[in-house]
């Protein structure tokens, strides 16, 4: 049995996990959610007839689309035009893809699961008062890796991707494409910037850049870290409209598609074909699921179901500290088995995760595209400065609170 | 470049993005008196809604949220009041949705009566075919797709008959002059039916006997009422 729970809990598998339990189906998913949702916002059906040729029956509202995508680009010709770089060419779409995948690393994605506790209650004040006890001994953690830096290591590891745009652009051997490969890097940078401060504000209010400490944590000490009222949409509401605005010019999708900028201005991938190019799709679908888990995570209680602590739905509790740690006690409680609750938290961490997903496709059926003077500007001289401003506020309320000692 | 005046207040309320809105023109504070060509004009800033695009975006998903609520939640009209263009006003628990859509192969909108579907050729008491192959049809024909080889017979009273007789559905514009031209009501487009889908070009070309079995695909009566030719072959002695 040890050397089982330590193979759960070895990173490798967990990734594994996390990208073909949760990453790969959501984005495949996503791929047809966007035509059906969009054909929803427009009065229409959207396609919902795929089925296989031996069950014509077998429709389910279309959601076979995606595999007959995957078939159809598995098996369309890849055609490599002449004069490209082919190294290059052939290393743009893994670049663009391997590094969200590598990035869902940080993502909490569940509750810390004790395997010896399974059949009964967790206590949390035992937990924080003896972690060496039996029913402790083995822990999975679900987060394939912790690092003090997590959310530093998104950012760092998310430029890479950029490359992959921009390589793209620059191995077809087409100026269009070259084009289209230095707006996404323009692009890609100036919403990095933005991007990565607009969450400092978080990291000041936490204490914290691991995602996993800010889902246990919350914004404050006083309140339980699944009272909704303590995850930080509430506490740092403008971080989370800026962060989600450059996020999505991150994953270059409407209105931020002006490096693909398909029906007018052609983009980095039109030398793509086949599957190379699915790739590209593909990624993109992965890095809508990617900001979703990290808003997700960041600023909606990542895997916390509102009112669910360790122990059961408590409502009315307080916070302890015990051996270092806080925990929330008293009040009443409703037992729930420590499996149920650890189920329901990673349930609730995937519904959220496809909550901010169906946002984020509203969004992108809702705009239009901007302009690039427009892009730049809203970048480099709206979320920047606003970041920035934004920034300076939760420190000077960080100061004060500690001061005061609101939180 | 005159000062102009009109149209300058109504420009500062507008807010648009653009500061440079060329058509009205910039509100002239003062003119120097000096030199007339410079002049102090007020800059239109864009607000603040303008720049963020907040009120905008705010604005745009509340419409699109409100399409997508009713459509998903809602229920789908009867195909058959989509398909006539009707105002469904029945009462339902769960309200009716707005989705358009008419799922054609299964569902069909309403075709007027006039329809111009699918040629097909009339055939007479005994089974042959009405057409006398008189060429009124292939010569009215604005696309040219009626090829029409005209053979010897004699019965009925009739002397001529198509051996050959082709339409070009890929090329036919549908347009309906060769039932207008026909004097025999030999040929009709009122089959309702619409061109087959192909794979090659080749078999889009509907040949005489295919053109005499659409009257049974469409379920129609093969038959015309008008009588043709005259009481034999005897009416020439
Ligand atoms: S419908 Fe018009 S185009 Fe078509 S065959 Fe008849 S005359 Fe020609
Ligand atoms: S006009 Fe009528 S009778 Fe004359 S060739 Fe055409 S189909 Fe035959």
């Amino acid at each position: 049995m040890k050397t089982l729970y330590t193979v759960l809990d070895h990173p490798a598998t967990k990734w594994v996990f996390i990208v073909f339990a949760l990453v790969m189906p959501l984005a495949s998913l996503l791929t047809w959610a966007e035509r059906r949702q969009s054909a929803m916002m427009q009065d229409r059906l959207g396609p919902n007839r795929a089925a296989p040729t031996f069950a014509p029956w077998l429709k389910l509202k279309g959601i076979l689309h995606f595999v007959a995508d995957a078939i159809k680009m598995i098996s369309k010709e890849d055609f490599i035009p002449g004069n490209v770089h082919r190294g290059l060419f052939t290393l743009a779409p893994l670049l663009a893809i391997g590094p969200v995948l590598v990035a869902f690393a940080i993502i909490p994605f569940g509750p810390t699961i004790y395997p010896h506790a399974l059949d009964g209650t967790l206590d949390p004040l035992a937990l924080a008062q003896d972690p060496g006890g039996k029913d402790f001994l083995d822990s999975i953690r679900m987060q394939v890796a912790s690092f003090d830096y997590g959310l530093i290591f998104y950012f760092a590891v998310l430029t890479l991707a950029n490359y992959g745009g921009t390589l793209a652009g620059w191995a077809s051997y087409n100026k269009w494409a070259l084009l289209g490969g230095l707006r996404s890097s323009s692009q890609m940078m100036s919403y990095e910037v933005a991007m990565g401060l607009s969450l400092m504000g978080c990291f000041l209010l936490v204490g914290s850049l691991e995602p996993g400490y800010i889902v246990t944590a919350g914004a404050s000490s006083k309140l339980s870290p699944s009272n909704p009222l303590n995850w930080l949409w509430l506490w740092q509401f403008p971080a989370l409209i800026l962060f989600t605005t450059a996020s999505i010019a991150e994953t270059k999708r409407a209105p931020f598609d002006i490096p693909e900028g398909e029906p007018e201005i052609i983009g980095y991938f039109v030398e793509y074909s086949g599957l190379r190019w699915g790739l590209f799709f593909l990624a993109e679908f992965i890095e809508i699921v990617f900001v979703a888990a990290v808003i997700t995570t960041v600023f909606f209680g990542g895997w916390q179901v509102p009112f669910l602590d360790g122990d059961g739905f408590r409502f009315g509790g307080y916070m302890v500290e015990t051996n270092g740690q806080l925990v929330s006690t008293g009040g009443f409680v409703l037992k729930v088995p420590h499996a149920l609750v650890s189920a329901l938290q990673v349930g609730a961490f995937g519904l959220k995760v496809i909550l901010v997903c169906w946002f984020q496709l509203l969004v992108r059926w809702t705009l239009p595209r901007f302009r690039a003077d427009q892009l730049m500007n809203l970048g480099w001289k709206l979320l920047l400065p606003l970041a920035l401003a934004w920034t300076m506020v939760s420190a000077l309320f960080k100061l004060a609170a500690m001061y005061f000692g609101w939180v | 470049m005159g000062a102009s005046t009109d149209g300058g207040h109504g420009h500062g309320g507008h807010g648009d993005a653009e500061p440079g809105d060329a058509a009205a023109g910039p509100t002239v504070i003062s003119v120097s008196k000096v030199s007339p060509r410079v002049r102090t004009i007020a800059v239109v800033r864009p607000t603040e809604h303008d720049v963020t695009y907040l009120e905008a975006t705010r604005k745009g998903l509340g419409v699109t949220l409100r399409h997508f609520m009713k459509n998903f939640f809602g229920r789908r009209r009867p195909a058959e009041a989509l398909a006539r263009g009707e105002v469904v006003t029945a009462k339902s628990f769960i309200p009716w949705n707005e989705i358009e859509t008419i799922q054609y192969p299964e569902e069909r909108t309403h075709y007027p009566e006039r329809f111009r579907g699918l040629h097909r050729l009339m055939q007479r008491d005994d089974g042959t075919v009405r057409c006398v192959a008189c060429m009124c049809c292939p010569t009215v024909c604005p696309a040219n797709c009626i090829t029409i080889i005209p053979a010897e017979i004699d019965e009925h009273g009739v002397e001529k008959a198509p051996a050959l007789f082709e339409i070009d559905e890929l090329r036919c514009v549908v347009c309906g002059l060769c039932v207008e031209a026909c004097p025999c009501d030999a040929i009709r487009m009122d089959s309702g039916m619409h061109a087959k889908p192909v794979e090659e070009r080749g078999h889009a070309i509907m040949t005489r006997e295919m053109l005499l079995g659409v009257s049974g695909e469409a379920g129609k009566d093969p038959k015309s009422t008008a009588t043709q030719g005259g009481e034999g072959p005897a009416w020439r002695e």
